[in-house]
């Protein structure tokens, strides 16, 4: 079968079968690409991995650019992706025309009233989840507790703050505590 | 311009959304708020559909906010501006910057940045619980029943992967509020 087509559908399966986004989303890729189709290898998936985590954007669709690009450069990433993409974006789209009337009727109303305290939760969940992850260093944890506060009280007076402002200054804030440090251990040398 | 809006508006998300869907939550809330374009509540409904179908969070929310705004062509340039970023910046990595992942600047920024997601998820977490649960002010009963719901269902979610080796998976949590939602309120 030609590469592009391969590609192609092997991720539009992954699309359309995986519930819950990114990390699921990975065990799934990994079985595909390594196991079955030996397209890239255990290594280079742990490698996709963490680049896909240290890279914004969807989990999934980084992985799936990597390996199309791997295989067939530009060409290769288009398809993998827009395979990737595909299958949800036709069932949201058809779900989009059709979720207003959807709420119109009561017990909808009534259990999607029940959802949104479940979306809460979790939210909270995968934030819990990625606090037990997260280094515990002194300054790690302040980070997160400034931004905490922060973004806490940006909701509550619905000020008009970008979440995006608070990230880059938490990226200038470690990247001054990391020139100074690496300049206190330069002067501990010279002497 | 509602189009060039979708466009600038997702490719933000593309670009600032670090650590996959959960990070992306409360940039797209950010976003689709300050553009006005959905509500509080249609938005968090959105989240759960979003959740509970097939396919990359994200990408399931820009799909459906560009949809709501301007139908087709609004879907296909949302779902491309949040893809946009990961298209260009992983090929980049890949064929030039290998080694800029470990360059000790990078990698300081993203000491900086990892944990304030982790702070703006835990917040928004927080805030859309408190909200939901004690949010209509004056109107005790609904209250009441929220408060109620959200005890319950937290203990439901946080108990079951203490006691069952793998826990509720949270389609299986939406699932179970979608019923608790129909029977606390359809009763009422």
């Amino acid at each position: 079968m030609n590469i592009l087509l391969d590609l192609f559908l092997t991720f539009a399966k992954i699309g359309l079968f995986t519930f819950g986004g990114g990390y699921a989303m990975i065990s799934l890729i990994e079985n595909a690409c390594v196991e079955k189709k030996r397209w890239i290898t255990h290594d280079e998936m742990m490698d996709v991995t963490v680049i896909a985590e240290s890279t914004p954007g969807p989990i999934a669709i980084n992985c799936a650019t990597f390996v199309g690009y791997r295989k067939k450069g530009l060409a290769g990433a288009t398809a993998a992706t827009v395979g990737m993409v595909l299958p949800s974006f036709c069932i949201i789209f058809l779900i989009s025309m059709f979720l207003d009337h959807f709420l119109e009727i009561a017990w909808i109303a009534h259990a999607f009233m029940g959802i949104k305290i479940a979306v809460g939760i979790l939210i909270l969940d995968a934030a819990i989840k990625m606090i037990r992850k997260m280094q515990k260093k002194p300054v790690t944890m302040a980070i997160m507790a400034c931004s905490f506060a922060a973004m806490l009280l940006i909701d509550m007076f619905a000020a008009h703050i970008s979440s995006v402002t608070l990230m880059l200054i938490a990226a200038a804030v470690s990247l001054v505590i990391f020139l100074c440090e690496r300049n206190r251990g330069k002067a501990g040398a010279d002497k | 311009m509602i189009c060039l809006d979708l466009f600038l508006g997702f490719l933000k998300v593309g670009l600032f959304a670090f650590g996959g869907a959960y990070g992306a939550i409360p940039l797209i809330r950010d976003v689709v708020m300050s553009y006005g374009w959905l509500g509080d509540d249609m938005l968090t409904y959105m989240i759960a559909v979003s959740e509970s179908t097939p396919g990359p969070i994200m990408v399931n929310l820009a799909t459906y906010v560009g949809s709501s705004q301007a139908g087709l062509l609004g879907a296909l340039i949302a779902t491309t501006a949040v893809v946009l970023p990961s298209f260009i910046i992983i090929p980049l990595i890949m064929a030039l910057l290998k080694r800029l992942l470990k360059n000790p600047y990078v990698q300081a920024v993203l000491r900086g940045m990892k944990p304030c997601i982790v702070g703006i998820i835990l917040a928004t977490g927080v805030y859309m619980i408190v909200q939901h649960s004690v949010g209509n002010i004056g109107a005790f009963s609904e209250n009441t029943a929220a408060i109620l719901l959200t005890g319950v269902l937290a203990a439901i979610y946080f108990g079951s992967g203490k006691v069952l080796k793998k826990g509720i998976s949270p389609i299986g949590l939406i699932g179970i509020s979608a019923a608790a939602g129909i029977l606390v309120y359809g009763i009422k």
